[in-house]
């Protein structure tokens, strides 16, 4: 057994496509001196043919990836703030993703977009702790939110041999957690399927991304009162929804803990599938962000704003009760 | 390196060019297919049959016939939405783009691009994306590729004076110089973005935009095919050969709207003096005054032959079928959820 971090596993997986695919490359802001740390040792392993460094310029960098992809290539274009993903959703959403549809088939696209620090950055003021994964679950755009070590390692993997485009968040929340792992142990995780973290009989608590520590928590200390069933979907489009309906059909009841926005975020889309087409027997709750959040620069607003381990067992405990 | 295969399994066949300069009745046969085509094209948007309109690419058509004539069948081509001529100079065939436009499965891309955003692996075009300026980007990565894997086939940036001031452009221009990517930007100048005359859109010179980022450029009359061909096969001759990327500025103009909506819209941002001073230069007048009448002629009735042809064809292929909508939406073959649930006694399969 060794200790695997979670950024280590996302540097594991890109040195193990790059050796295993020469068509595999990274682009990104000072991937050359890993300020992410995803690419250490992988520019003097692979060389600045296989790890690009690039200006700021995004927009023009996530295009040129798209066209690499078009002629044969699998590029892996880095992104260090979440914002970045906004001022390039135009390249990604309405051109890569577009055009295996608009070629009639003839094109493939296979990018990964990876964003190895989603989420709140303490302090860092208005524009660097968005959550943005809900955007391009909404748009189609492959997104996968791994929670652990392993599954990072196997969600990376898949995102970089996907035929299609594949937006890859990484959660700050994840980034500190160090798990055991038994050598040869990393395999890949197929995209759109979920993981049961922990079996229960009385509610079903979606859990995204960090928020699934949160959880695991929040069912140790109820379980004395409440089973707690933990489900990480991994992959938020395209959702595991068997796998979510597998989980209701025992359970009954839902709660999804969820670090976007409210409005249009993905626990209301979970919501409103569970509602239409599983059976439940509780009214459903979503914790999220409020809507219209903007985390700030003061730690202790920012706190407020996010998702609490508070607010889940408040929840929980209710939804258990009303049903 | 090769293409990514289409469907059928083509990739574009490598077809090296003899290494002679076109004659003059070649530019003529691809201007005269062109014109023919767009014209037909537009009468085709008039009786219905093509129901996004089009961007008529007439009064152009020596910019793409020099442009294509310059380029081989392999190298890569990023169109834009007044593309048709272009993908025709680079070798597609009349009536499968032709059925694109009027959305039929026999189109070059079974009808999901139409008029606006047709490609054609089969002839190098991947594309020709809407977010006007952004396909130079999309060249550079191209080219990259192709460079990185040994080839030496160049990937071309076609788009218009509309383009020059788009971000993404202007940062493509930095990396392919910075890199030396094998890529030719072309700039068909028409003198005007929708209806924004370029003096009123364009601060500081067209080309000064490529010389500040150290990548050489000059302009060129575009409604002359012979010069067109020379200043691409310059830039194309520089890219095979490791010199980096090439900017191009055709002066150029076209004779009908910006897109068939004006037919009926009738927007007055152009003086009738300046489009009958510019139709006084109609390139394709000029080439046909460089060949023997007979030989005019002959290619004026071959190309009625093949544009005819090419109408039948389109309007003869099959429209998709409306439960195919979600076909190619992915390259993996994910298959999606409808816009509506099954209700529980209505369900099949698993969800």
């Amino acid at each position: 057994m060794t200790k695997l971090s979670y950024t280590r596993a996302l540097n594991q997986a890109l040195a193990a496509e790059m050796e295993r695919d020469p068509a595999v490359f990274v682009l990104g802001e000072d991937v050359r001196h890993a300020l992410t740390h995803v690419t250490v040792g992988l520019f003097d392993r692979f060389g600045p043919e296989r790890i690009v460094e690039t200006p700021l310029s995004e927009q023009g960098v996530t295009n040129f990836a798209t066209g690499a992809a078009m002629a044969g290539l699998r590029p892996v274009v880095e992104y260090q703030i979440p914002f970045l993903l906004m001022l390039v959703f135009e390249q990604i959403v309405n051109q890569a993703n577009k055009f295996p549809l608009m070629s009639g088939g003839q094109a493939r696209v296979p990018v990964t977009y990876l964003l190895p620090a989603a989420g709140w950055r303490s302090g860092w003021g208005g524009q660097h702790s968005d959550q943005p994964y809900s955007l391009f679950a909404h748009y189609g755009v492959k997104t996968v939110v791994p929670a652990t070590p392993s599954d990072a390692f196997g969600l990376l993997v898949s995102a970089i041999r996907d035929d299609d485009p594949v937006v890859v968040f990484a959660p700050i929340g994840s980034l500190a957690i160090r798990q055991d792992v038994a050598p040869g142990s990393l395999v890949p995780v197929p995209l759109g399927t979920g993981r049961v973290h922990r079996e229960g009989h009385d509610v079903t608590v979606v859990a995204i991304g960090h928020l699934v520590y949160d959880a695991l928590a929040v069912a140790d200390e109820l379980a004395d009162q409440v089973s707690i069933e933990v489900f990480d979907p991994r992959t938020l489009y395209p959702f595991d929804w068997d796998g979510l309906a597998a989980s209701l059909a025992r359970t009954g009841r839902l709660v999804v803990i969820d670090d976007s926005n409210r409005t249009c975020g993905m626990a209301a889309e979970i919501l409103a599938t569970a509602t239409e087409e599983m059976n439940l027997v509780a009214p459903p709750r979503r914790i999220t962000r409020p809507d219209g959040a903007i985390l700030g620069c003061v730690p202790e607003l920012d706190v407020a704003l996010q998702p609490s381990r508070q607010l889940l067992t408040d929840t929980v405990l209710k939804v258990v009760k009303n049903g | 390196m090769t293409l990514t295969a289409s469907p059928d399994g083509t990739v574009p066949d490598g077809t090296a060019p003899d290494g002679t300069a076109p004659r003059p009745e070649d530019f003529y046969r691809t201007m005269r297919l062109i014109r023919r085509f767009e014209e037909r094209a537009m009468d085709l948007v008039r009786s219905g049959e093509i129901v996004s309109g089009i961007h008529p690419c007439i009064g152009q058509e020596a910019v793409a016939a020099g442009t294509g004539a310059a380029l081989r069948r392999d190298d890569i081509m990023l169109a834009n939405h007044r593309g048709h001529g272009q993908l025709l100079a680079k070798g597609s065939e009349p009536g499968r783009l032709l059925a694109e436009m009027a959305g039929r499965t026999t189109g070059v891309a079974r009808g999901r691009g139409g008029s606006f955003h047709p490609s054609d692996f089969t002839v190098g075009v991947l594309g020709s994306t809407g977010s006007v300026g952004h396909g130079a980007p999309l060249a550079a990565g191209a080219a990259w590729a192709l460079a990185r894997a040994g080839s030496d086939r160049v990937a071309v940036s076609v788009f218009g004076d509309g383009a020059v001031n788009q971000g993404a452009l202007l940062e493509s221009f930095n990396l392919a110089a910075l890199w030396q990517v094998p890529v030719v930007f072309i700039c068909e100048n028409n003198l005007y973005a929708t209806t924004l005359p370029v003096g009123a859109s364009v601060a500081g010179s067209v080309t000064g935009r490529a010389e500040a980022f150290g990548i050489p450029a000059e302009t060129v009359d575009g409604m002359d095919p012979e010069p067109v061909y020379a200043a691409v096969a310059r830039a194309v001759a520089r890219a095979r050969a490791g010199q980096g990327p090439t900017f191009v500025e055709f002066l150029t103009y076209r004779f009908e709207g910006h897109h068939t909506f004006e037919i009926t819209t009738r927007p007055r941002y152009r003086d009738p003096e300046e489009i009958a001073r510019w139709k006084a230069r109609d390139p394709l007048a000029l080439q046909a005054g460089r060949i023997p009448e007979g030989l005019r002629g002959q290619i004026d009735a071959e190309v009625e032959v093949i544009v005819e042809a090419a109408v039948r064809f389109a309007l003869a292929g099959p429209k998709p079928d409306p439960a195919d909508a979600l076909e190619y939406l992915y390259a993996s073959g994910l298959q999606t959820r409808p816009g509506v649930a099954a209700m529980p006694e209505e369900r099949t399969a698993p969800r």
